[in-house]
């Protein structure tokens, strides 16, 4: 079997079974699969709207994705995608409304800001582990609680006792008329090509940057890296770094895309967490997040109509998602049955 | 005589690239064949054709002369074809009879049956004269040990033919002993064996005949009665090889390393370094001789500025460099092949081409702006496979797939291509076969005819005695003596690097020959 007809016949195969066991888990609840898995569809391709939300719905998860991703390849476990999301969205929900500005430096610097209180989130940790050798799993997991219930008073302030911030102006807006006309006014906006774009940055860092050459060394052997003149924790805190701004940059699809503002929140979004997940799926590659992102946010959001249109309820709803998701990231053990399969054949 | 084994023209291809062609090995029954060739010849492929991994592109194998179709490793096993792994496959925290049944468990009613299996052990064990504990963990016990629960392990599962892969990288020179003993012990009673190995002393003495492959190819058998340690590395390597590299007088000339009283503490703060002083010249090579432990790996990490320096002072040229940052000092023209290739020498998921350039990819041309050109990156690694012999199936592959002599030279091309007035040398050929053993002490001596100051560290005495134009015998942080090979003997050397002093030994109060390069903590 060619190495080419194993990488398509893997995530295909991978995906059928998890629909095929998802399929059983309702049957066994007493639910309609064909109708749920129609619904399901529906809710991703089904019109154009669908579409649009699905992939607004993947533009997060695709930052979130990378962040966690750039951090693995140079050999940090990031965690803390998530506070540095939601310090991300605060960031960009202020800027974007607290001052006037033309479109055109309101919005990056909407955009930066959110870049940058992630950036922070992730220093933090980065700092402790270059110099005190803190692990930075631990510290990321903290910074996602501080994140978290810091924000929510920040909300309060900036609302003056409100739940939510006031909406940004339309200056700092990633809304599109024309894209949310396109898919019949979805809440589409223009925060894909952001998330595209960082794809191509991640990309550019690792491959081609003095700086990817660096961070990938580090985090490969930072024995050989340190025995080679580079700077280790210099390289730790510039890998969480980025890793941090992409998730801030995660957050801010989130303040001048979706939402327009911020709302306080009694828990995590779970973007941040999901985000691990993508990135896994992806193997680390910045295609490889596009891909896991895009599974994940259309799963996500397509799910949404599998309870209103096949009456399905939305724990068992959660239940068959977490299933495909299972079986995607237990490929590795289809590329294997499929290896044997085919070396069986070439035995006889 | 009939043949227990025969493999017969076996090729092997990955991509285009042939690790074995035409390799024809036929095994005799009560005999200890060995099968010998350098590191990367593909000695371990064919044996892993052997054992079932991999699948051959060509040929035959043949065992009591019926053809056989080796898939995986259980049909090996089932053919009576075991494995003594170079690298053991045991669980530490098991113990030997656990570790001997793992896969094959024995049960009765649902339950493990430990006592059966631990007596048949214990029987094989006294068969052999393994003397191996049945109820013993293995991390409670010696790598030689360890070992021997491997030949266990194969002859509990019924094999009549027995694998060796390098068996004795990691044991002392008793242990050493102890395994031929064992061998010979097991053809008497009627095993065959295959021994895996490039050391040529070992197929000397163990050996009744040798089959020899180069490059992927057979180059043909002999009866190692017939033969000698020449004609095989010659055999191996493919032309004549020098044990004694040649080389001519030393002209040193300016002194471009001095250290000055040097005090180098360890991670616990306790001192390894006790006002070292030493001093290479250009146009020399100092070896440094020594034990491991005396303080030649804080040494080293001081003068290349990995670890800092308690007091005095490290010169190279004109400049101090004493608490400097790495780079500052490579760049001051320090080249260093590191003592732990694999820990410092390379990043092994990185390629070829990226660990060429890993001393030099932040200057020109390799990068500028912020950018890598990848393209400068290739061509410089081609550059040094070409000029370094390295071989590698390209400059795209990654350094974990190179064998230890071709990740070796890597590093010293990557390190001599900067030209550099200092090189230091650590155990520059630990684990190397007789070929890039040659090969990298010629390339030590033309640093030196080049007017360059090498320094030498390496626990075999034979090495330093070899290349060395000076020998500075290191012993508990300081230097007892520098001689010149000329006017010493290993004798000698072994004494001072006991830590007797010159006196003490024209006394001749001990003239007891010690026993160094004790290599077992690799």
């Amino acid at each position: 079997m060619s190495n080419r007809l194993i990488n398509v016949l893997v995530p295909l195969i991978s995906i059928i079974l998890g629909l095929l066991v998802g399929a059983v888990v309702m049957l066994v609840s007493g639910y309609d699969p064909v109708a749920g898995y129609i619904a399901l569809w529906n809710g991703i391709f089904g019109d154009s709207y669908a579409i649009g939300e699905t992939i607004r719905q993947i533009s997060p998860y695709i930052l979130a994705g990378l962040a966690v991703a750039f951090a693995f390849r140079t050999g940090l476990f990031n965690i803390g995608v998530e506070g540095q999301l939601i310090v991300g969205w605060f960031a960009a929900a202020y800027v974007g409304m607290a001052f006037e500005l033309p479109k055109i430096i309101h919005l990056p610097l909407a955009l930066l800001a959110a870049a940058a209180a992630g950036a922070l989130w992730g220093l933090i940790p980065g700092l402790l582990k270059a110099t005190l050798k803190v692990h930075e799993v631990i510290v990321t997991i903290m910074m996602n609680y501080i994140a978290l219930h810091l924000v929510n008073a920040l909300i309060k302030v900036v609302a003056k006792g409100g739940f939510k911030t006031d909406k940004i102006q339309d200056t700092a807006s990633l809304r599109s008329d024309f894209l949310s006309e396109l898919t019949d006014f979805s809440t589409l906006h223009y925060g894909i090509f952001v998330a595209l774009f960082m794809v191509f940055i991640m990309w550019f860092i690792l491959e081609r940057m003095k700086l990817g050459y660096e961070l990938k060394s580090v985090g490969f052997n930072e024995n050989a890296a340190q025995y080679a003149g580079m700077s280790v924790k210099k390289n730790i805190v510039m890998a969480m770094v980025i890793s941090g701004a992409f998730a801030g940059l995660g957050g801010a699809m989130e303040a001048l895309g979706t939402f327009g503002n911020m709302s306080t929140r009694a828990g995590f979004t779970g973007i941040g967490f999901d985000g691990i997940a993508v990135a896994l799926l992806g193997a680390n590659t910045p295609l490889g997040v596009v891909f896991g992102a895009s599974l994940f946010g259309s799963l996500k959001y397509g799910a949404n109509n599998m309870p209103n249109a096949a009456n399905i309820p939305i724990e068992i709803v959660s239940i068959v998602i977490a299933l495909i998701i299972f079986f995607v990231a237990c490929g590795y053990i289809i590329r294997v049955g499929l290896q044997r399969i085919g070396k069986n054949k070439e035995a006889k | 005589m009939e043949y227990v084994i025969e493999m017969l023209n076996i090729k092997k291809k990955f991509g285009t690239f042939y690790a074995n062609n035409n390799i024809t090995l036929q095994l005799k029954k009560g005999e200890i064949h060995a099968l010998l060739g350098e590191n990367g010849a593909g000695k371990s492929t064919l044996m892993n054709v052997l054992f079932g991994l991999y699948q051959p592109d060509g040929g035959e194998i043949r065992v009591k002369g019926k053809k056989v179709d080796i898939t995986d490793p259980n049909v090996a096993n089932d053919l009576g074809i075991g494995m003594v792994h170079q690298h053991f496959m045991l669980v530490e925290n098991l113990t030997v009879t656990e570790n001997i049944i793992l896969g094959s468990e024995p049960t009765k009613m649902g339950m493990l049956n430990i006592k059966d299996s631990a007596k048949k052990v214990a029987e094989i064990s006294k068969l052999y004269g393994l003397d191996v504990d049945p109820y013993a963990k293995i991390e409670d016990i010696s790598v030689g040990m360890q070992q021997r629960v491997e030949i266990l392990k194969t002859l509990y599962r019924g094999a009549e033919i027995l694998i060796f892969d390098e068996p004795t990288a990691s044991l002392t020179p008793q242990e050493i002993d102890e395994l031929i003993r064992i061998m010979h012990k097991l053809i008497e009673e009627g095993k065959s064996i295959i021994l895996i190995t490039h050391k040529l002393q070992e197929i000397m003495s163990v050996s009744d005949r040798v089959t020899v492959i180069r490059k992927g190819e057979g180059i043909g058998t002999v009866i190692t009665a017939e033969t000698n340690p020449e004609e095989l590395a010659t055999l191996m390597v493919g032309r004549q090889v020098t044990f004694k590299t040649e080389k001519g007088p030393s002209h040193p000339t300016e002194e471009i390393l001095k250290i000055d009283n040097l005090v180098v503490t360890d991670y616990r703060g306790i001192e390894k370094v006790k006002n070292l002083n030493l001093s290479v010249r250009r146009g020399e090579i100092v070896g440094l001789a020594g034990i491991d432990g005396n303080g030649q790996s804080e040494l080293i990490e001081a003068i290349t500025g990995l670890r800092k320096v308690k007091s005095g002072k490290i010169i190279m040229g004109d400049k101090d460099v004493t608490n400097k940052k790495p780079r500052q000092i490579t760049e001051n023209g320090l080249g260093h092949i590191p003592q732990d290739r694999h820990k410092h020498g390379l990043i092994l998921d990185f390629s070829v081409g990226y660990n060429a350039a890993l001393q030099s990819y932040y200057q020109k041309p390799f990068s500028s702006n912020g950018l890598m050109n990848y393209k400068e990156v290739t061509k410089h690694a081609n550059k040094l496979i070409a000029d370094f012999d390295v071989r590698t199936q390209g400059e795209h592959e990654l350094a974990r797939a190179l064998s230890g002599g071709n990740q070796q030279k890597l590093i010293i091309g990557r390190e001599v291509d900067r030209n550099p007035d200092l090189l230091i040398a650590a155990l520059p050929t630990r684990g190397l076969d007789v070929g890039a053993i040659e090969f990298i002490h010629k390339r030590l001596i033309e640093q030196r005819d080049q007017g360059k100051a090498v320094l030498l560290i390496s626990f075999e005495l034979d090495e330093v005695m070899n290349v060395s134009d000076q020998i500075a015998v290191i012993y508990d942080g300081a230097i007892v003596d520098t001689v010149t090979p000329a006017e010493t003997s290993e004798q000698e050397l072994g004494l001072f690097m006991a830590g007797h002093n010159k006196s003490e030994i024209v006394e001749g109060s001990d003239g007891a020959v010690l026993k160094v390069g004790d290599d077992d903590h690799v």
